[in-house]
């Protein structure tokens, strides 16, 4: 009788479970496992008023392309569908002189994007995007041609080699100060 | 001896004693993969998809910038806003944002934050030409359009 007494009754520890499920429930719950994804950019420095612009003397090294404001894309000075913007700023690229109206050197090749204040984010975004699958889609042929490599698997002195000398991506966007006039 | 066999014949219950610690263990998973949205987006914010993706380096550097029509049209009409922390602001207010998300860094990481635009894809470019010449202005030039992963067709 008197050890029965100082017997410390047990903590019930059946509802230990239920209780850290209604936990586990509330952080799953809440739970946003987010990874932020997307196109990476730098935008340039303000331009310094007090510098005069530089001014590309060979017009043929640039590639304009506009968006307007019904979406509308003119590359090269004709409307393309989003679909032929890879190839053509590829081609242009590309082009080492071959044809007397685009770049020389893919050194020397500029992409010129204008946009209208009008122009859906989603198509900018998607031009932005092609032009750098165009790039991409450069630099991997670039790869496995040269270094018998995929362009993934390259070691950090060879994908600099291509990314800053020969094929280093030049997208250039129109200053947005004045109206634009379509 | 009838007691012994009677207890043969039982089955035996299933151990529940460790269910807690694998319970407190899923739990402690997403405790610490939680992240508790702070600022509830009040704009519409449907990300356009994109291939040419990349992931951001460090989520403590990476500051967010929300623009879309108001999910709330009733009350904040249908034109595109900019939400910066928890509200609608105008662009005169992204330099100092930029501030003072710089001010909460430490000092030599202050030029490294990458600030993420989360534009709406129905959105017009005319508020994002504005917020990008804001950020340039404020010498914050690393920038991230966010968008979703789509697969090459």
């Amino acid at each position: 009788m008197a050890s029965k007494k100082r017997d410390v009754p047990e903590i019930p520890s059946g509802a230990m479970a239920d209780i850290a499920f209604l936990l586990l429930i509330f952080f799953l719950v809440t739970t946003t496992i987010e990874a932020d994804k997307g196109i990476k950019n730098t935008l340039p420095p303000m331009p310094d008023p007090t510098v005069e612009p530089q001014i590309v003397n060979n017009n043929n090294n640039i590639l304009f392309v506009k968006i307007n404001r019904a979406d509308q894309i003119l590359a090269d000075g004709k409307i393309i569908e989003i679909g032929e913007l890879r190839q053509l700023c590829k081609d242009f690229i590309d082009n080492n002189g071959v044809n007397p109206d685009w770049s020389e050197s893919p050194q020397k090749a500029i992409i010129s994007l204008k946009n209208d204040v009008l122009t859906s984010y989603d198509m900018y975004l998607q031009v932005q995007n092609e032009m750098r699958a165009a790039y991409r889609e450069l630099r991997e042929a670039y790869s496995l041609e040269t270094y018998d490599t995929r362009y993934d698997l390259l070691d950090d002195e060879k994908l600099n080699e291509i990314n800053k000398n020969v094929y280093r991506m030049m997208i250039s966007e129109a200053e947005p100060n004045v109206s634009v006039v379509n | 001896m009838a007691k012994f066999s009677k207890k043969k014949k039982e089955q035996p219950a299933i151990q529940t004693s460790s269910l807690p610690d694998i319970v407190f263990m899923l739990l402690f998973f997403f405790m610490v993969a939680t992240v508790i949205r702070q600022n509830p987006l009040q704009v519409r914010n449907k990300l356009p998809n994109a291939t040419e993706i990349t992931k951001i380096e460090s989520k403590s550097l990476t500051e967010y910038i929300y623009i879309g029509a108001p999910k709330n049209t009733a009350a904040y009409g249908d034109a595109a806003r900019i939400q910066l922390n928890d509200a609608f602001k105008n662009k005169e207010d992204v330099i100092p944002f930029v501030e003072e998300k710089r001010q909460e860094k430490e000092p030599k990481l202050r030029n490294k934050i990458t600030f993420s635009l989360k534009v709406d894809y129905e959105t017009k470019m005319g508020i994002v030409t504005d917020v990008k010449q804001e950020l340039r202005k404020a010498e914050a030039l690393k920038i991230l359009y966010s968008a979703r992963q789509r697969l090459e067709n």
